[in-house]
């Protein structure tokens, strides 16, 4: 142990081989409010992706302005107005009880996050169910489906697998998002980071180890989506006969080219 | 609602910085971009791997992180270096206009570097085999044939990476550079206005992206001139 904390000093690298705890709780909080926004935006946006596509224009106008208002303004803006601009209206919130709720920053910073990954989920949503093939609509609905079944077991399944890709996109955005919550003073990764180069000065170092960490934490999360996506397309998939078959094909045709 | 008690100007200043770095921060990304997609696709295995490992940091690592580290850490680690070499103290001091550029530059490049290498893999193969035919040489072929078409499949690409760009700024408040963000800031503690001077701000950002929007459609109808369409 002596010598391994000789090694980290001789680096220079003292103040993270010190404060490995601080950084794990750090990157405990990032996952808890990426999962947690992740969660609840997803619940939100399923809704509003059917509201998007709908005929009623009392439905599908308030859902557009809000996916344009989210997609079109900085996340931090809308951090901001959440945390610093709801104390501007202190008096009325706290009538109504809900100031316990917006004086804390982990509150403000989960609610602005959802809010804002629930506009792009529900776009991405929205453009896997206008995907999907008019052809399976149409059987569906020759077999005598009504809406909601046919929303049920044909648009909502075949959507989901067709959004995947693009939602693992998302996800990942959401993640490295999530380091804007260290400016209203949580201590996520990011703010642990802060905190310890104010105390070490180990500017270069600290940042260094810490997008260390997100990297490794993001590819993980692409990984295992792409694990998910091959396990939902196996009946794309070619089934192992038809592997053999095929290379056994490629193998006559080179012989034969030979 | 929207009194600024005497505040209003502070949009006025913050949104020119704003759409200044990121128009220089989009030239940077850009060439960065480009540079990128030709170390991609280029046959050289040295050029390919530090394109690759480019893309995978940038994009595996926040915006935010990636900011703090070249505003604070890179100035330090040249002045430690420089120090170092030459045994006499120096300080280097970058102002925040030039990092934010610098730093916004070289994250989109990354996103710009793979809707290049997009681009360039879409131009027909045989227009390229069609110009070495007639003798051009490889700087011709792709001054003469790729360059000009490459932009016709980017502009979507880029359209996306400057709305990303553009809200991205927004960041550069945190390394106290005068934004928009940031002159929303002064003027909402000077107000006690949070909510108003906030608001106001993203409506500012939401209408750049608007705009953007709007004439990235008229750029993309101009890049497609004269392409026969089904």
């Amino acid at each position: 142990m002596e010598s391994l904390d000789a090694f980290f000093e001789s680096w220079g690298l003292e103040p993270i081989w010190n404060n490995l705890p601080r950084f794990m709780s750090g990157t405990i909080l990032t996952i808890e409010i990426t999962a947690l926004s992740v969660a609840l935006g997803l619940v939100l946006a399923v809704p509003m992706a059917l509201a998007r596509v709908s005929y009623n224009p009392a439905l599908r106008v308030p859902v557009y302005c809000y996916i344009l208002y989210f997609r079109g303004t900085p996340l931090l803006v809308q951090l901001f107005l959440i945390y610093y601009g709801s104390g501007q209206f202190r008096d009325a919130l706290e009538n109504a009880g809900l100031w316990v709720f917006f004086r804390e920053p982990y509150f403000c910073a989960v609610l602005s996050l959802t809010l804002n990954t629930a506009a792009y989920t529900a776009e991405i949503l929205r453009g896997a169910i206008q995907a999907v093939p008019i052809g399976e609509i149409e059987a569906a609905r020759a077999c005598g489906m009504p809406r909601s079944l046919l929303y049920r077991r044909i648009i909502l399944p075949k959507a989901a697998r067709l959004a995947l890709p693009a939602y693992s996109n998302e996800v990942v955005f959401l993640f490295q998002a999530t380091s804007l919550v260290s400016i209203i003073t949580l201590m996520d990764l990011t703010g642990v980071g802060r905190v310890i180069i104010s105390r070490s000065f180990r500017t270069f170092e600290v940042w260094i180890f810490v997008g260390l960490i997100y990297l490794a934490i993001t590819y993980l999360i692409a990984w295992a989506f792409n694990k998910v996506e091959y396990r939902l397309m196996g009946h794309l998939r070619a089934s192992p006969d038809q592997k053999r078959a095929r290379e056994a094909d490629r193998a006559h045709a080179a012989i034969a080219t030979r | 609602m929207f009194d600024y008690r005497g505040y209003g100007w502070v949009f006025w200043e913050g949104v020119q910085i704003t759409i200044l770095v990121g128009l220089c921060a989009a030239v940077v990304a850009i060439l960065m971009g480009l540079i990128g997609a030709w170390g991609k696709l280029a046959r050289s295995r040295p050029a390919n791997l530090v394109a690759n490992a480019y893309t995978t940091i940038v994009r595996g690592i926040p915006e935010l992180v990636l900011i703090l580290l070249v505003y604070y850490g890179v100035t330090i680690l040249l002045q430690r270096t420089l120090t170092a070499l030459l045994g006499s103290e120096v300080l280097i001091d970058i102002d925040p206009f030039t990092a934010g550029v610098l730093t916004l530059g070289v994250i989109y490049g990354a996103f710009a570097t793979e809707v290049f290498r997009g681009a360039f893999l879409a131009i027909p193969k045989g227009q390229i085999e069609a110009a070495y035919s007639f003798g051009m040489s490889r700087v011709q072929t792709l001054w003469r044939i790729m360059l000009p078409q490459v932009w016709r499949f980017a502009l979507p690409g880029l359209g996306n990476v400057w709305l990303v760009l553009i809200k991205a700024t927004a960041l550069m408040s945190v390394i106290q550079l005068e934004e928009l963000l940031r002159w929303s800031d002064i003027g909402a503690r000077n107000t006690k206005l949070p909510f108003t001077f906030y608001l106001t701000a993203s409506f500012i950002y939401l209408g750049i992206t608007v705009v953007s929007m709007l004439l990235q459609h008229r750029a993309e109808v101009w890049a497609n001139r004269g392409i026969r369409r089904a």
